[in-house]
């Protein structure tokens, strides 16, 4: 009976989870030791919400899966993260651009889900609200620097933004419309959201980019090729040697 | 990107109200605003504090090796500065 409930926080779960997957390959490969630690933080704070929100989607399924089951032995067309995650993101503008833009929209999902009727839902947004305010200020902070500072970095920095933009849209895709009041609509997101990105954008001395969305559909568990791969390197060991732990 | 030539900054923090910020540590940092964000990844991560400074390590200016004997050697036969030389009233637990 919960299964577009069930379906919602995977969404949000998978997000989470495939954004850590992705910010943990910058260990050891920050500018800077220091970056390294910022960015294995963030990481771990997005694994943090991805647990609890997948050990909670396992009890609204009812069928006994648990966290683990739930992240390691699901294909990925089983996945509903957007595409904006699951893409490569080896270039630090990039990465950057990308947590400004996600951290953003988790700001805004998360505080509303703070007042959600939900109230499991209700308390995860409201210890992952102070985490992602974090990431927002990081990503900000960068994004200011290397937007605002030598030609070289303005030029990669656009260059990072127009990469990522057609993946924005989709973070916005309606959810269904039966869950009321439990959950906030990501398609009332867009306006806060964006405003919010937009005003990094032009203090950074950067331009919105003009771009058509890409086709989307990675909440209906249509994927890049790249997260494939990725879960490959996520789930391999747990796949490898079941039940395994520390 | 290269990092070279991020400045060293060193960090105090404070445990809690009422105690004083204590050095923790250094780290290298773009900026002041960077530093702080850093240092607060690098040394507050397991809640050891609530409040930060950073300080451009340049900006320190310190004692030498070189001026010891003049600094500090002066007291160390000046037993009558430590509060040794007082009768503690009994009954009195916390002097």
């Amino acid at each position: 009976m919960n299964t577009s409930l069930f379906g919602y926080t995977l969404a949000l779960a998978d997000d989470a989870l495939v954004s850590a997957q992705r910010m943990g390959w910058w260990i050891s490969r920050a500018p800077e030791l220091e970056e390294d630690v910022a960015l294995a933080n963030i990481g771990l704070d997005q694994l943090g919400q991805a647990r609890l929100l997948l050990g909670y989607a396992g009890e609204l399924e009812g069928e006994g899966r648990t966290e683990d089951d739930l992240a390691y032995l699901r294909d990925d067309r089983e996945f509903r993260n957007v595409q904006l995650v699951e893409r490569p993101m080896t270039d630090f503008g990039v990465a950057m651009a990308r947590l400004l833009v996600f951290a953003t929209y988790q700001l805004h999902l998360y505080r509303s889900l703070t007042v959600s009727d939900d109230a499991r839902l209700a308390a995860v947004a409201a210890k992952a609200v102070k985490e992602v305010t974090y990431h927002v200020d990081h990503a900000s902070r960068w994004v200011l620097r290397l937007g605002d500072g030598t030609d070289e970095s303005h030029r990669r920095m656009q260059a990072a933004l127009d990469a990522e933009w057609p993946f924005v849209d989709e973070l916005f895709t309606p959810c269904h419309p039966s869950l009321g009041g439990r959950v906030t609509d990501p398609s009332a997101l867009r306006e806060p959201t964006l405003t919010d990105v937009s005003r990094v954008i032009a203090q950074a001395t950067l331009t919105v980019p003009a771009v058509s969305p890409a086709l989307g559909g990675g909440r209906e568990g249509l994927h890049t090729e790249h997260l494939g791969f990725l879960l490959a390197e996520m789930q391999h060991l747990h796949r490898s040697h079941p039940g395994a732990t520390w | 990107m290269s990092s070279r030539g991020w400045p060293l900054w060193e960090v105090f923090v404070r445990a809690r109200r009422g105690l004083s910020h204590v050095h923790a540590g250094s780290l290298h940092a773009p900026d002041a605003e960077m530093a702080l964000r850093n240092a607060r990844d690098l040394y507050t991560r397991r809640g050891e504090g609530v409040s930060i400074w950073v300080v451009r390590a340049s900006d320190i200016e310190a004692s030498t090796p070189d001026e010891r004997d003049a600094f500090f050697d002066p007291a160390a036969d000046k037993i009558y500065r430590h509060p040794t030389f007082y009768d503690v009233p009994e009954g009195v637990h916390h002097l």
